[in-house]
């Protein structure tokens, strides 16, 4: 990886680095890396992966096969209730063209082939007579044979991110859903749109997409891929589609009424789960605050370190035979301020989004939590039905079969899903604190180098001058 | 003891004392030259006490700071530090030190001493005492003045004031100065003996009041302007930097909470615990290395500060100049129009107007024999006066000569010691960088374990 100057950074569309395995690929650097893998059999080694259930967005019919078999039990509950689940991963793909093999690249976390590529970019400001808003740009590339293209540029707004979302977690109630970044900062916010807030957004949009695209159930998820290639008119008439808003507020009263009795009997894994999400929570709050504040720390700093300098400069013009000392004090200083600068950026852009990601993930697993109680309170709920009333036992037989797949559907989709995002979170964290090590360092060493060749310069001076004298 | 000659305003010393101090390097040669210069003045210069430290080589420490409550002078009771200075004398041959002297002295004490010397020697740069209170504090450090810091730099600040007096090749040979540091009772009552007080001029504390000089030594002017600048530039210079540290301690310290928070967290890791845990502590290693830092960069605002109060010094010395000049232009005026009335009666031409002038027109003229005793007083005063105005004059240019030459030290003197404390400052930098550099390193370590 490059070493982490601030300045590099937002040239791509993708705006920050690659971290981990869920990172933002380089879509620009994707395209020109294209070294064809060589048949439809080449590496996929999604059986060996290290991390069950990784990313197994592969084009190649073989890595499927592979993925199947591990999740296989998942995917074949998938299939028996579509209302539950929208999965469409069934179909066998055979790249059918060599454009397909073009996006393949690999890296070193993750030897799965990836083949949809998505950048958010161009945020655009729109002004009608109702509303202003922001669209942002998204370009998706893929080799995927259900898109019936390979490159598909479209705008949307927080709005339909927003849907998207919905829609997942809808879709998938137990799956981890990557975090959206918040509808608006609370406190401390001018204007909707200034400029740095609209940065952070995009590039927090940008990760949210990547994410979905390596989930490897969400990735093939239909509404995901309306969002991506649907015209503006095409995802209105879509998002009218399916369950109306009653239908959802009558979900909600349930899911309420249901979260009101109260989890009997969590299994003891989930227990577990969740005892690590609270304390996580609250753990990761705590480091984004103090992350934030370092930040805050390191900018009141900067602004005091850069009237520091041109003092000495000042107090130069007074001394004659201080110039030199002085000016190389000054000169020092002002060099520290413009590394304290690279370090607050290295820092603004590895450290905070990354953390704060996790901060949104962590209320993201709570809700995940609840509605795998909910669905386990339903389950519950009719139990007791069965047992107290002993009314309509088919009827309730058979529902609760139903609901039993159901539990154990989404049980074991968390279950997978958890792993997974252990594991990223795990290389995410390690990635986000290792850059913000690596900036430190390289900050303290620039600083060291600047200081110690102003030494240099001024013993070298007392050498020549004793010399002068002794002469 | 001795006798104190009459017109002389200083009181005869002993040998000058030649101190070991810290800046050992620069006083060797100082002192060996005073050495020298002492030995070819021989016993005549100034009368010898009984301890004869001719050629001996002394060691001037303030070692320790004390808590004590007395009485004060309107008999309330009152908390001061007091300051152990202790003097050891070190023979030649073996370098082994004995101590001579120890007292105890007060802050207050200082200060009359220096005030005494003030008046005594106008036309030295007076060395400057460390601050009476704390300045220039950013927000972790105390104003206190019994705050212990505050106490052990200002022990520091107290003892580095005395060895440069000690190194002065003038001031070093002042009694007071020797009394200072071996006659611990009674001291106060010598000083006051002296009567300096009267012999203040008062004028000089008036830093406010303008004098119309015609015609000041240049330099002198220029100094002035010099020591203003130092002065202001110093000080924002200080201000500033307390405000850095005061930052840079933040930034540090909020490290810390790192430390506490992955170590929580660490309990509900498996793979990560270990790492989480150990990267926290070198967090917390991180945010306390700023303690030692800035406790160094303090003794680094104590240099400056002293250059800052030197600048005061430096402004005394132009104002005596001044009031030198002042005074021996008035005398000069005083005389021309004394000249001018007695040439006027002289002569009977009445150009200028005067009081005398008038009251002969108005109530008739005076006696021949009334003119001839005026123009006879006139005759004295304008004889004292020129005679007045000569050693004037010769003052004033011995004290010109005098005080540039002590200027020309001191302005090597302030250029050795900038440069050494602006290289010392970038020492302290690489140190802070270097640490910083370590920890970061045993972090990274830690995080790339997770």
């Amino acid at each position: 990886m490059g070493t982490l100057g601030g300045a590099g950074l937002a040239a791509a569309a993708c705006g920050a680095r690659t971290l981990g395995m869920e990172g933002e690929r380089r879509a620009s650097q994707a395209r020109s890396s294209g070294l064809p893998a060589g048949g439809a059999g080449g590496e996929s080694p999604g059986g060996d992966a290290p991390l069950p259930g990784s990313s197994g967005s592969s084009a190649l019919l073989q890595a499927e096969v592979l993925d199947l078999d591990e999740d296989e039990d998942d995917l074949e509950v998938f299939s028996k209730d579509a209302s539950l689940m929208d999965m469409n991963s069934f179909s066998p793909m055979m790249p059918t063209s060599p454009l397909s093999m073009i996006n393949q690249v690999k890296f070193e976390d993750e030897p799965d082939l990836k083949d949809l590529f998505i950048t958010v970019d161009e945020p655009e400001s729109h002004v009608t007579t109702i509303e202003t808003f922001i669209t942002y740009r998204i370009i998706t590339k893929t080799s995927r044979g259900e898109f019936d293209s390979s490159e598909f540029e479209v705008r949307r707004r927080y709005q339909d991110f927003l849907w998207l979302k919905e829609k997942l977690e809808e879709a998938h109630p137990t799956l981890i859903i990557p975090p959206l970044p918040e509808k608006f900062i609370v406190k401390g916010m001018v204007e909707r749109f200034n400029d740095d807030f609209i940065e952070t957004r995009r590039k927090a949009l940008h990760k949210f997409l990547n994410r979905i695209a390596d989930h490897p159930t969400l990735t093939f998820n239909e509404d995901f891929k309306v969002f991506l290639t649907a015209q503006a008119w095409e995802l209105s008439s879509h998002k009218k589609q399916g369950p109306g808003l009653f239908s959802r507020m009558g979900q909600t009263v349930r899911a309420v009424a249901l979260s009101m009795r109260g989890v009997k009997s969590r299994p003891e894994e989930f227990m577990e789960m969740n005892n690590f999400i609270e304390i996580f929570s609250q753990k990761i709050n705590l480091i984004d605050k103090i992350s934030q504040r370092i930040y805050k720390e390191q900018r009141e700093y900067l602004d005091e370190m850069k009237e520091y300098g041109p003092i000495h400069i000042l107090w130069s013009a007074s001394e004659e035979d201080l110039v030199d000392s002085l000016k190389g004090v000054a000169s020092c200083l002002d060099k520290c301020c413009k590394t304290t600068e690279e370090r607050m950026s290295g820092l603004s852009e590895a450290l905070l989004p990354v953390i704060h990601e996790y901060v949104l993930y962590s209320e993201m697993l709570m809700g995940v939590m609840k509605r795998r109680d909910q669905i386990q309170a339903e389950l519950d709920s009719k139990v007791e039905a069965l047992t107290s009333k002993k009314a309509d036992t088919d009827l309730l037989t058979e529902e609760i079969g139903k609901l039993e797949d159901k539990v154990e559907c989404a049980n074991n989709a968390l279950k997978a899903d958890w792993e997974r995002w252990k594991q990223n979170m795990q290389n995410d964290i390690k990635s986000a604190f290792t850059n913000m090590a690596e900036e430190n360092i390289h900050y303290y060493e620039q600083c060291l180098a600047t200081w110690e060749s102003f030494l240099t310069s001024q013993t070298d001076l007392h050498l020549e001058e004793d010399s002068e004298d002794k002469l | 003891m001795e006798q104190a000659p009459a017109d002389r305003e200083r009181l005869p010393q002993p040998a000058p004392l030649e101190p070991l101090g810290r800046r050992a390097a620069g006083l060797e040669s100082v002192a060996g030259a005073e050495a020298e210069r002492a030995r070819d003045e021989g016993p005549g210069d100034g009368m010898m006490t009984e301890n004869n430290f001719w050629l001996k080589k002394i060691e001037i420490s303030v070692s320790e700071a004390e808590k004590r409550t007395g009485r004060n002078a309107m008999n309330m009771q009152e908390t001061y530090t007091a300051y152990l200075i202790e003097t050891r004398s070190v023979e030649h041959i073996d370098g082994q030190s004995v101590l001579t002297d120890s007292l105890w002295r007060r802050y207050s004490e200082f200060e009359l001493l220096r005030n005494y010397l003030l008046v005594y020697y106008p036309h030295i740069v007076v060395p400057p005492l460390p601050e009476k209170r704390a300045e220039f504090v950013w927000h972790k450090l105390s104003a206190d003045n019994m705050d212990p810091d505050f106490v052990e730099r200002r022990r520091i600040g107290l003892e580095n004031f005395l060895l440069r007096v000690a190194s002065h090749p003038i001031l070093c040979r002042d009694k007071i100065f020797y009394l200072f540091l071996t006659q611990e009772g009674n001291w106060k009552e010598t000083v006051n003996e002296t009567g300096f007080q009267l012999k203040a001029d008062s004028r000089l504390k008036a830093l406010n009041a303008t004098f119309r000089v015609k015609n000041p030594d240049k330099r002198f002017t220029e100094l002035k302007h010099y020591s203003d600048e130092l002065q202001s530039v110093i000080s924002h210079l200080l201000r500033v930097r307390a405000r850095v540290a005061d930052r840079l301690y933040g930034v540090y310290k909020v490290h810390g909470n790192y430390g506490r928070v992955f170590s929580e967290w660490s309990a509900i890791e498996k793979e990560m615990g270990d790492g989480l845990q150990s990267a926290g502590h070198h967090m917390d290693v991180y945010a306390s290395s700023i303690d030692d830092i800035l406790e160094d960069e303090e003794h680094y605002a104590d240099q400056l500060k002293e250059y800052l109060f030197y600048a005061e010094a430096l402004r005394a010395v132009c104002r005596k100049h001044e009031l030198t000049q002042y005074d021996l232009e008035m005398a000069a005026q005083d005389l021309a129009s004394k000249k001018q009335q007695c040439e006027e009666l002289a002569t009977g031409t009445v150009r200028t107007f005067s009081l005398k002038g008038m009251t002969t027109k108005l109530f008739g003229q005076e006696t021949p024999e009334q003119r001839e005793a005026r123009i006879k007083v006139l005759e004295e005063q304008i004889n004292e006066g020129e005679q007045q105005l000569k050693s004037k004059n010769l003052e004033g240019r011995e004290f010109v000569k005098n005080a540039w030459a002590d200027i020309e030290r001191f302005k090597e003197q302030k250029n050795r010691d900038l440069k050494e404390a602006l290289i010392s400052y970038a020492i302290m930098q690489i140190s802070m960088c270097k640490k910083g550099i370590q920890v970061w390193t045993n972090a990274k370590e830690c995080f790339s374990k997770m």
